[in-house]
């Protein structure tokens, strides 16, 4: 539901946002306007999808192929002990109700694949990658650069998360720096390296950020420089990162021109 | 000689960026590597020599999300 200025109820529920002179009710009404896809509803998709609710985003979609396991509840907080078994996209969806009825929400119980990815990717205007395996963070950000989408990427492992800001054909792309996903056995990924919870917290909470700057087009995006955040030092990082001429898709000669998919599962340094 | 590796400076014996990794024992598929802010290919690991005060990055994949 779009923001309405005149009623009493959107600008009490909004007044922290109207104040700041960078939203303002012209902000709050591109806010209401917006549409943002969240791919995953787990670790970071959990708190970019509740802040964004919070924040009047008036359309969120949520993809997610995946039920609530009890192992997810100690991070993914958009979660209760009451939905183990649900698809999370029905879960993520009557909590984000719950913080703010004036939300539409989509929901795709399914996996994001190269034959629906531009698809659902074309009806929002900017994209949170929130998966935890690499063919997908491949797959979304070739998809956001042949759908002209806005990305805020992350990644979380462990003790370390990473964001990074990419407007498609204009600022470096996640292939820029990784030309393809890790061969696989030779780098963690997911459910068997471990991760601190609340470190989704920070990185999902700094990508619901970037989102609104996209949306109030305010501030210094993360784009051109990769946010490196280390919470045992408590130490963040800022990395350059320059357009790649050699980028197999966004470079001068691309090897990419089409949709295609890495093979799963690269998350193969199994301990079961 | 003296280069930053991550943020942080190191005395390297010098050599080749490929050779700097093999001391770390950390295999080229693993990172993508940086030198003063240039993404580097990876057939470059061991054609380019380091120098005294150079840059580096060594970015992980960090694929969770979840």
């Amino acid at each position: 539901m779009p923001f309405i200025p005149d009623s009493e109820e959107q600008v009490a529920r909004y007044s922290r946002h109207i104040l700041l002179p960078e939203v303002g009710g012209k902000g709050q009404k591109k806010i209401g306007l917006a549409k943002v896809l969240i791919v995953g509803a787990g670790g970071l998709g959990s708190p970019a999808a509740l802040y964004l609710a919070a924040a009047g985003v008036g359309t969120i979609g949520l993809i997610d192929g995946d039920v609530v396991d009890l192992s997810n509840l100690q991070r993914q907080v958009i979660h209760q002990t009451a939905d183990i078994g649900r698809p999370k996209v029905e879960s993520a969806k009557a909590r984000i109700l719950a913080i703010n009825p004036g939300v539409a929400v989509d929901t795709y119980y399914t996996r994001l694949t190269a034959e629906n990815a531009l698809d659902i990717i074309g009806r929002y205007d900017i994209v949170l990658d929130g998966v935890d395996n690499f063919p997908a963070k491949f797959l979304i950000n070739d998809a956001c650069f042949f759908a002209r989408k806005a990305l805020v990427h992350g990644g979380i492992l462990r003790f370390d998360g990473r964001v990074f800001t990419i407007l498609p054909g204009k600022s470096a792309c996640y292939r820029c720096v990784f030309k393809q996903p890790p061969p696989p056995g030779l780098v963690a990924s997911c459910q068997e390296a471990g991760v601190i919870g609340a470190l989704a917290g920070v990185i999902g909470t700094i990508q619901a950020t970037e989102v609104l700057k996209l949306i109030l087009d305010r501030g210094r995006l993360l784009t051109d420089r990769l946010l490196d955040y280390d919470a045992r030092l408590t130490r963040f990082r800022e990395i350059k990162i320059a357009r790649n001429p050699k980028c197999p898709l966004c470079g001068e000669h691309p090897d990419i021109t089409q949709l295609t998919e890495h093979e799963p599962e690269v998350c193969a340094v199994k301990t079961a | 000689m003296q280069v930053t590796i991550n943020g942080k400076p190191e005395a390297v014996q010098g050599g080749t960026i490929l050779e700097i990794l093999k001391a770390k024992d950390i295999s080229p598929q693993m990172v993508a590597v940086e030198l003063n802010s240039k993404i580097l290919e990876r057939d470059e690991l061991a054609s380019t020599v380091v120098k005294d005060g150079d840059a580096i990055e060594l970015l992980f994949y960090m694929g969770g999300g979840r």
